[in-house]
């Protein structure tokens, strides 16, 4: 009970140490710094020590050793080759024979780019870009062509918005139809309420114009970070569009960001008045 | 050649062989990027030596010239050893050196709980300040990209709060049907965003990041990119 309640008090005198910053810059923020530093450091150190060195390491490689001592060979006598990597690695605090930590280093790089070469491509390349091209048009066996002329015809209209509006922001672009970007715009977002509104109040309608749409981000998006030519023309359009895509998706991240980190700030305001100061229930 | 030549070499072979080990799923090529995942964790504690090192050369170098705010310097440097010592020695441990160095009761855990994880909460919590600044002269809509983060992110952070409805509730209560109506579509609206244009701008980034590492993991293993090895006069 003594210790968790000096324990509290501590927390307590570091948390409004580190917050003491909103005042200004100042010597109980600095030594909550310098413990922070100190302490994190610390902390990696040792979990890595034991987790790393001694569970992956250590207790792989020394039975292994004593295996060889008895005449056997265990595949766990590989890990000596880590070991002695890891060692080459502490060379680099020798200056004269310090290049020999470029070995070690160009085993872990290499290693990493083979591993990362193959599962980028594999995840983050072809799984995403098969996830993007589905099919557009899909009949469900329920509904056939006749039942489902109203909905047919009803998306129809919603995918002319959507190219119409689309045309005009991406074939536009220097030519006799260009059109001022907020014009643009409006077009644009049409198209996004229309798909909007397809897909809220039309389940199970032929056309897939979520996929459509995603689609559509994906390919502009693309073409904004292809940097090789000029964004003049079609590209300069669908480059806008792809702008226009990735600035929803920093949004969304900047409005996780704001919610998380306010969600910290409630947490420690939580501590301090429930766990310290006892104020609230 | 021993300090530039062979490192190549190295990186080449190992990268080839990590590349082509996916193609073979036999033994001994089967398992090859698990035993390199260990491999890289092992050396990457010798690395964190190195780094552990360094901190205590920049800080004690930093206390004996008597450099500005020296003081803070031995704060860390205490900081560092206590833990340090707590977590190598398991000191306190209910368990001995047998047990978890994270075990309930060790020094390591007191540590960890009553000062590493109220700093580090803080100091990600002390983000929303700066963050709530930033968003000012973010959000200032003062061209249309700007304008579509701004209704993104306010869409967004209203959607995933329970704000939506509170305000829905107050309406419906004052008889304003539609604005009641247009709150509670909100959490709606925000799934679509989320599902649907965000999705797009990740993916678009996601296969951008991939065409970025993939080209860079080739220039690595073919010997292109160098840079990771230094200069020569090390």
């Amino acid at each position: 009970m003594g210790s968790d309640l000096i324990g509290v008090w501590i927390a307590a005198f570091l948390t409004l140490g580190i917050m003491s910053f909103l005042y200004k810059d100042n010597p109980w923020y600095k030594f909550s710094e310098a413990i922070f530093v100190g302490l994190s450091a610390g902390y990696w150190f040792a979990s890595l020590f034991w987790q790393s060195l001694h569970a992956k390491f250590w207790a792989n490689w020394s039975p292994a050793v004593q295996s060889l001592f008895q005449g056997q060979f265990d595949y766990n006598l590989l890990y000596t080759g880590a070991g002695i990597l890891g060692l080459m690695m502490l060379l680099r605090l020798i200056p004269p024979i310090g290049w020999i930590s470029r070995w070690p280093l160009s085993v872990v790089v290499g290693g990493t780019a083979g591993l990362y070469l193959i599962n980028y491509l594999v995840s983050n390349a072809v799984r995403q870009i098969g996830s993007t091209i589905q099919p557009v048009v899909t009949f469900p066996e329920s509904i056939g062509w006749i039942n489902s002329g109203g909905v047919i015809i009803g998306n129809v209209l919603v995918f002319a918005v959507l190219i119409v509006s689309l045309g005009f922001i991406l074939f536009g672009r220097n030519t006799t139809i260009d059109l001022p970007t907020p014009t643009k715009l409006f077009f644009f977002l049409i198209a996004l309420v229309a798909c909007a509104l397809g897909t809220f109040y039309s389940l199970s309608m032929p056309l897939n114009l979520t996929g459509l749409i995603i689609f559509m981000g994906v390919f502009c998006g693309l073409i904004y970070f292809f940097f090789s030519k000029e964004h003049t023309g079609f590209f300069g359009g669908a480059a806008t569009v792809g702008t226009w895509f990735l600035m929803v998706t920093f949004g969304a991240s900047f409005g996780y960001t704001v919610m998380s980190r306010m969600s910290l700030l409630i947490g420690r305001i939580d501590f301090l008045l429930v766990e310290w100061l006892k104020v609230v229930n | 050649m021993w300090r530039r030549t062979v490192p190549i070499m190295i990186t080449f072979i190992v990268g080839t062989v990590l590349v082509v080990a996916e193609f073979i799923p036999h033994k001994p090529f089967g398992n090859l990027g698990e035993d390199f995942s260990l491999y890289f964790d092992i050396i990457a504690v010798f690395a964190f030596i190195l780094g552990g090192g360094n901190l205590c050369r920049v800080h004690f170098s930093k206390v004996y010239r008597k450099k500005t705010d020296w003081q803070f310097s031995i704060v860390t440097l205490l900081g560092f050893f206590v833990m340090l010592a707590a977590g190598l020695f398991k000191i306190g441990n209910p368990e001995g050196i047998q047990g978890d160095v994270t075990a309930a009761g060790s020094l390591f855990a007191d540590l960890y709980d009553s000062m590493f994880t109220p700093l580090q909460g803080t100091m990600y919590a002390l983000l929303a300040f700066f963050v709530a600044s930033a968003s000012y002269r973010a959000f200032r809509a003062k061209n249309i990209d700007a304008s579509i983060l701004l209704i993104a992110a306010f869409v967004i952070l209203l959607g995933r709060t329970p704000a939506p409805s509170l305000i829905a509730d107050f309406f419906a209560g004052a008889g304003i049907t539609f604005m009641a109506t247009a709150f509670n579509f909100v959490p709606t609206l925000t799934d679509w965003i989320m599902d649907v244009p965000n999705l797009a701008g990740q993916r678009a980034i996601l296969i951008g990041i991939a065409l970025g590492v993939i080209s860079m993991a080739l220039r690595l293993i073919l010997g292109v990119e160098r840079t990771y090895l230094g200069s020569d006069s090390k």
